[in-house]
């Protein structure tokens, strides 16, 4: 009999699914918009005049023009590069850190451990909104420092789910197999135990993401985030005065862009942790 | 406990005392002598060695003796204790209620797991969730109170029951945002049980769904609730930032956003180490009440 892998068993599962393969779709079409803005294919424009001051939406500027007659749709392809550009960065700090310091706590066990959960209870027992606050107003308003804070707040979900996983997969046969055959503590957890729990680093990432989303829009709402583009956040800070004489779609063109991408990784988490993790199917 | 504590102040002292650097030239002004910043450093305590600078964080987070706001020169605890009143007003009904409601529609949607309702009800928490906190708040105070004039739309008074008109929008909105989450996470939890071995017995021996539900699963599934609640509650002193601000209610939230806008460092780091400690407390708290829910837990 021949047995797939995991893999290739959650792929099958994924693509069967209606629902993921439609929030994998809206992600990869934000990751190409994001793509093509950084790359200044498009919106690069976004600061010219298209028409008059506050045009509601029309055939011609689908979400209409903000203050300045700059096109809100323009804006909102701008705000997604922020966006998606946070979401990466959160995930290329917090990984690393979440993945390594969690694989040393749970295979090491003994003072490492200690140290490793000292670590991470002390960073979870700060709110994360103040310690994003305090992280983004010492380093300075821009996005650097909000890839920091975001960076800093999110590796410590990761570090604990890998730590958890790990701790079981190191009593293992598979591990005791590569002990007798002379296998050394770095081989067996890098080359054999990693693997093997890399699946939760998928399922966490697409979960973080959105968080890091959702994140970076309020810390630019208030004001500590990118400064001189536009970003969904900034557009809703704009909507905060505009709402009370009737403009609204600078606050519907951001909700909405949000919405789709935020809602597309979290039905995408749900199905990845469905597809990856069969012991918790349905919950 | 004590070792996090202390690793709480650690990183706040880091970032406040290391990374920000010397807030003398921000507090003075551009035309301060050096003799005026020595003067300043000196009364700061920012000539004490770093680790004298440490200790005195660690003693705040004990005494809570936080020093003076640079915006407004008061006594920062005295402007906690005054802005810890409206955020309460707001926070206590609205966190009471929007647990009550997710337990009340988490054991529904268990109660028809599977069921089309269920699935309709997941989705609709997934889809609230991706919704900006801000959108909520814009739209629900633009609407409801701006354009329909049912609510205030801003404000605060102090007393019972003057402050009633002034937080019920927020705290509806409180709610909202909170059962997206919480159905989620209650719902988990009820159906992490009801799958159990106790439950089929209680099944065989003909109780009714309503009543396992109610009487089996709900006494089970309350350490994991108890937790997820009573870990929240620290938050509650920090109030709702955005709901606050939004509403100028002037609690503690809206007074740490009000730092924030005028670079005000004390209070941020106040409110840090504040809410750290409740955070700490609080989880203890939540270990001592384990053995109360479950008396097959001891604490080590």
């Amino acid at each position: 009999m021949k047995k797939n892998s995991i893999w290739k068993d959650a792929f099958k599962t994924l693509s069967k699914d209606k629902w993921a393969m439609i929030s994998l779709g809206i992600v990869l079409i934000y990751s190409l918009i994001a793509l093509l803005s950084a790359t200044g294919l498009i919106a690069a424009d976004w600061a010219q005049e298209v028409g008059t001051s506050n045009l509601p939406p029309s055939a011609e500027h689908f979400f209409g023009t903000d203050i300045f007659g700059r096109s809100v749709l323009t804006k909102v392809i701008r705000g997604t590069q922020v966006a998606m550009s946070v979401g990466l960065a959160t995930s290329l700090i917090a990984i690393p850190i979440g993945v390594i310091l969690g694989a040393l706590a749970g295979y090491f066990g003994g003072w490492v451990d200690d140290i490793i959960t000292w670590l991470y209870t002390t960073f979870s027992s700060i709110p994360n909104i103040m310690l994003l606050i305090s992280i983004t107003m010492i380093l300075g308003k821009g996005l650097f420092a909000i890839y920091v804070a975001l960076g800093a707040t999110s590796w410590v979900t990761l570090c604990r789910l890998i730590r958890g996983e790990v701790m079981k997969h190191k009593e293992r046969e598979y591990v005791q197999a590569a002990t007798a055959i002379g296998g050394g503590h770095m081989r067996k957890l890098f080359l054999h135990i990693l693997p093997n729990v890399s699946h939760i680093v998928i399922i966490n990432t697409s979960l973080q993401f959105q968080i890091a989303i959702k994140s970076e829009v309020i810390l630019s709402y208030l004001g500590l985030g990118v400064q001189g583009e536009p970003s969904w956040g900034t557009m809703i800070d704009d909507a905060k005065l505009e709402l009370a004489r009737g403009v609204w779609w600078q606050l519907a063109g951001a909700t909405i862009a949000m919405f789709l991408v935020v809602l597309a990784f979290n039905l995408l988490g749900d199905a990845l942790r469905d597809a990856l993790d069969p012991k918790l199917k349905g919950k | 406990m004590i070792p996090v504590l202390l690793g709480v102040s650690l990183i706040i002292f880091v970032l406040f005392n290391l990374v920000a650097g010397d807030p003398t030239a921000v507090l003075l002004g551009k035309n301060a002598t050096a003799r005026q910043m020595a003067e300043l450093r000196e009364t700061l305590g920012l000539n004490k060695s770093a680790f004298a600078q440490y200790l005195d964080v660690v003693k705040s987070a004990f005494t809570f003796d936080f020093g003076r706001s640079w915006a407004t020169k008061q006594e920062i605890t005295h402007m906690i204790r005054q802005g810890a009143y409206p955020s309460l007003c707001l926070s206590i009904p609205a966190f009471f209620l929007s647990t009550v409601f997710s337990l009340i529609i988490s054991l529904f949607v268990a109660y028809y797991r599977g069921k089309g309702i269920d699935l309709f009800i997941r989705f609709l928490c997934i889809a609230g969730m991706s919704i900006s906190a801000l959108a909520y708040i814009l739209f629900f105070q633009w609407f409801l109170a701006f354009k329909l004039g049912w609510f205030e739309i801003s404000g605060f008074e102090f007393g019972f029951p003057d402050f009633v008109p002034y937080i019920a929008l927020p705290a509806i909105i409180w709610i909202l945002l909170s059962l997206g989450p919480d159905v989620r996470f209650f719902r988990t939890i009820i159906l992490d049980e009801i799958y159990q071995d106790y439950v089929r017995t209680a099944r065989a021996k003909g109780l009714s769904e309503l009543t396992i539900l109610m009487r089996h699963v709900l006494r089970n599934a309350m350490i994991p609730i108890i937790t997820y609640v009573v870990i929240q509650l620290p938050f509650l002193i920090l109030g709702a930032l955005l709901l606050e601000s939004f509403f100028s209610i002037p609690g503690l939230g809206g007074m740490t956003l009000n730092a924030l806008n005028s670079s005000d460092f004390p209070v941020i780091k106040a409110m840090a180490i504040l809410s750290s400690v409740m955070y700490i407390i609080f989880g203890l708290i939540s270990d001592i009440l384990y053995t109360v829910a479950d008396p097959r837990v001891k604490l080590k």
